[in-house]
């Protein structure tokens, strides 16, 4: 899946002197507070983070309230979904006008009917409703299927993506990686071949 | 599936028509997509369904229904800029005008726009909050069947929406937090909105998104409480005619002498029927017993060792910190009471913590004890093993204290301790009777603390005056230790050297835990709350033998006190004991108006100086004189 990063990262922190009591736990509270939310220094959105203090002695800042600044080495992992990158989530949804899916359980996207490319047919199946394909009989999308689909835009302040299954690398991930597969079973009959040899 | 409509307003014929739903969605679609090239009959149109809301005929709810349901098929079609006034006129639909159905349809139509697109989640969670609470006209119906059946109905659809929302979209309950918080109602608004508001917050707080959502909810709540509690001021509860009396009235009394013929009993009436016509009283009355409700809920589902933790951390930072708190305390007693082994041991142990932390500020540790000491005193459902612990904890924490610090009598020197010193008596008065029976008790917790008041740092003299002559009385009479004769404060409540430890904020005088005014509130704690005069004295067994001779074993002991020590009385005193003259008058004559004889002491049959014993201060009025404000 693309659009997930791990960056390492030097940060200076600014404590209130408050907070110097205890400064490990303002640092991993002050970097808890920064999660699941879009940063623009980082370009992404902070998943989880490692940190460690590089320096025990900090600058103290002249001004009204004497903040400290500690340096700090992190390591951050990110996500940045970009337009036309391919993200996998799971629906939880399905109708007729949308599909919504959950990506890494935290963030949300929708599908438009607009968005789903003409080979796929809604259909309701013993109550139950899904996208199938014309062409691949296999080729099913419903509710608790992880599909893979393109970004067409990233809402920063929800975290909410808009998505396409409009190109032919998007669908049901089994059944795109099976059919990849099918592609590349000449390759591994002849990496057999050659380790009998 | 078909349709059947009665009439829809953009077709020309009368005839009737069966659309199919799809059908009924891609029209709506036109109507939606039409506006973009200009002709915006059919949305007007539209948007009229939507605004018309009050006293609608059956087919119009259903036509509304229906076009609910079409628009929830619809929402991609649906722009924030073109169709604005769409937007505006179904965020401004009150689910409590309409009957389930419609209520149906409108809940799946905003959890379907908020689930669409990022830009209305905000939208739809405020207009699924601003749902929390009914229109104005609704609020005096909430207490009819018909107003608590509707309230109901809505309710649920609301808290039902907020979980199919945070099933789709897993970030919305940190927004939807956001959006709770800033929609409170302040207590100043007049329709009493809070309560139902609150309500619903702790609906939130047990519902299905409790877990993320749930322990900021809950402080915000206590926050709240707060906020009303500051409001109400100390004056609306206490009357200052007799600002150096001693004797106070339990509130148990006060019922008792509602009940009995007499008319003006006195000024003590007025400190609960003051609070009566306050309507901030009142406000505060109801939340408490909200949350009071929610807290018994928590315990049913075991969730309650989990949320007092919370509370625990909101009573540190909020309640401890707010000057003198009246009411909002009784939270966590309530929550104490329901769970004494866990929850209380926890209260008292936190509590006892924050006391001997060295690197705690002042106020807060004098604070802290203060709630201890009035906790302790009066909770009826803790274990005497538990009290004896705790108290031994203070009595280790005093006698080190006295063995670090050498010097004399200073009571601005020595606030926490002299704060300790006063919870410890303060606690022993309320429960000395359990001590003295256990031998073992006596040694431990009892020794150490002769020791400490016979340091040279004084307490006795210090401490509030009416705190440790009831102490020492007891003491005497349970033969804990020898009669320290050189005390005698006549029924004095506070005395200067009190005061300056108390110090500015008057921590001297403050026992959180004294019986709850509000109403309300006041029968959920009764049960387990301990009042004076259910406390059994120690010097109580001493006139259980004189029923004849009642006065005089009483008079002999103040006696005695009089007699040795007249010249004390002149110096520190002196100036106290005029004033005493002429309170003890007005005393004489209040006190003889009373018909109460509350059931325990004998003590209270006979009128006259000497005899009225300096009782408890179960209540203690704050001192009007100026420096102490």
């Amino acid at each position: 899946m693309e659009g997930l990063s791990v960056a390492d990262a030097n940060l200076v922190m600014y404590l209130h002197p408050s907070k110097s009591r205890n400064v490990s736990q303002s640092i991993l509270r002050e970097l808890g507070s920064l999660l699941f939310k879009f940063n623009e220094t980082f370009d992404g959105v902070l998943l989880a983070y490692d940190v460690n203090i590089l320096d025990k002695q900090a600058k103290i800042l002249s001004g009204v309230h004497p903040y400290f600044g500690l340096r700090l080495k992190a390591n951050l992992l990110l996500f940045s979904p970009k337009p036309d990158m391919l993200l996998e989530g799971k629906v939880v949804k399905l109708s007729q006008e949308s599909i919504h899916v959950i990506v890494l359980g935290f963030s949300s996207a929708i599908i438009t009917a607009e968005n789903i490319r003409g080979e796929f047919k809604y259909r309701t199946k013993d109550k139950e409703e899904l996208f199938a394909s014309k062409s691949h009989k296999r080729h099913v999308i419903k509710v608790g299927t992880m599909i893979r689909f393109l970004v067409k835009s990233f809402d920063e302040e929800i975290l909410h993506i808009i998505g396409s299954l409009i190109s032919a690398h998007t669908g049901s991930i089994r059944w795109l990686d099976r059919h990849l597969e099918e592609d590349s079973e000449f390759d591994r009959s002849f990496s057999k071949l050659k380790s009998f040899i | 599936m078909g349709l059947e409509l009665p009439k829809y307003p953009e077709m020309e014929e009368d005839q009737v028509f069966n659309f199919t739903d799809s059908e009924i969605v891609s029209h709506v679609k036109q109507a939606l997509a039409s506006v973009l090239s200009g002709d915006n009959n059919s949305y007007n149109q539209l948007v009229g369904v939507m605004h018309h809301s009050k006293h609608l005929a059956p087919d119009e709810v259903a036509l509304l229904e229906t076009t609910l349901k079409a628009l929830a098929g619809a929402v991609s079609s649906i722009d924030i800029t073109h169709h604005d006034s769409l937007l505006s006129a179904i965020f401004c639909m009150s689910m409590w005008n309409y009957g389930p159905h419609v209520a149906d349809a409108l809940a799946e139509l905003i959890v379907s726009l908020a689930i669409s697109n990022g830009k209305y989640l905000d939208l739809c969670l405020g207009m699924l909050v601003s749902n929390f609470t009914p229109p104005p006209y609704f609020l005096d119906k909430l207490k009819m069947p018909h107003g608590l059946e509707r309230k109901g109905q809505v309710l649920s659809r609301v808290h039902a929406a907020f979980k199919k929302i945070a099933d789709y979209v897993p970030l919305a309950p940190l927004r939807l937090l956001t959006i709770v918080l800033q929609g409170m109602p302040t207590i100043y608004h007049k329709d009493r909105a809070i309560v139902i508001y609150v309500e619903n917050m702790l609906k939130l707080e047990s519902g299905e998104i409790g877990e993320l959502v749930g322990s900021t909810i809950l402080m915000a709540v206590v926050d709240r409480l707060i906020e009303l509690d500051v409001e109400i001021g100390w004056d609306a509860i206490l009357q200052d005619d007799f600002s150096k009396g001693i004797f106070e009235m339990e509130l148990e009394d006060v019922d008792d002498i509602e009940e009995s013929a007499e008319p003006d009993v006195g000024e003590f009436r007025l400190s609960r029927k003051s609070l009566a016509g306050n309507s901030i009283a009142e406000l505060l009355d109801n939340l408490l017993v909200l949350t009071f409700e929610h807290l018994e809920s928590c315990e049913r589902e075991g969730r309650l060792a989990k949320v007092f933790e919370t509370l625990l951390q909101s009573f540190r930072v909020t309640v401890l910190s707010a000057y003198k708190s009246k009411f909002a305390q009784f939270v966590m007693f309530y929550a104490c009471a329901l769970d004494p082994e866990n929850c209380g041991m926890r209260f008292a142990t936190m509590l006892a913590d924050l006391f001997v932390q060295d690197s705690q500020p002042q106020p807060t540790r004098m604070s802290a004890v203060s709630y201890l000491a009035s906790y302790l005193s009066r909770a009826k459902f803790l274990a005497a093993s538990s009290i004896s612990s705790m108290l031994k904890r203070l009595v280790d924490w005093c006698l080190e204290y006295c063995e670090a610090h050498d010097g004399d009598i200073n009571p601005n020197a020595h606030r926490v301790f002299y704060s300790g010193c006063q919870a410890i008596m303060y606690v022993l008065c309320f429960r000395m009777k359990v001590f003295v029976d256990v031998p073992r008790l006596k040694s431990e917790l009892l020794i150490p603390l002769e020791q400490v008041l016979k340091h040279k740092l004084n307490p006795l003299k210090v401490c509030l005056p009416s705190v440790v002559e009831e102490f020492l009385r007891q003491a005497k009479a349970a033969s804990l230790f020898t009669v320290c004769k050189t005390f005698i404060f006549d029924g004095l409540l506070e005395s200067e050297l009190s005061r300056a430890f108390g110090g500015l904020e008057r921590l001297d005088t403050f026992f959180p835990f004294d019986p709850c005014l509000l109403k309300k509130c006041d029968s959920f704690i009764r049960p387990m709350f301990v009042f004076w005069s259910m406390v059994k004295p120690t010097y109580d067994d001493a006139f259980d033998d004189d029923d004849d001779d009642d006065g005089s074993s009483d008079d002999d002991l103040v006696q005695d006190f009089v007699t040795e020590n007249e010249d004390i009385m002149n110096d520190e005193f002196g100036k106290s004991f005029d004033e005493q003259g002429v309170d003890m008058d007005e005393f004489d004559y209040a006190l003889k108006k009373m018909s109460i004889t509350p059931k325990a002491t004998s003590n209270y049959k006979f009128g006259g100086r000497f005899q009225e014993p300096a009782r408890m201060p179960s209540r203690i009025r704050p001192s009007t004189s100026p420096e102490s404000l």
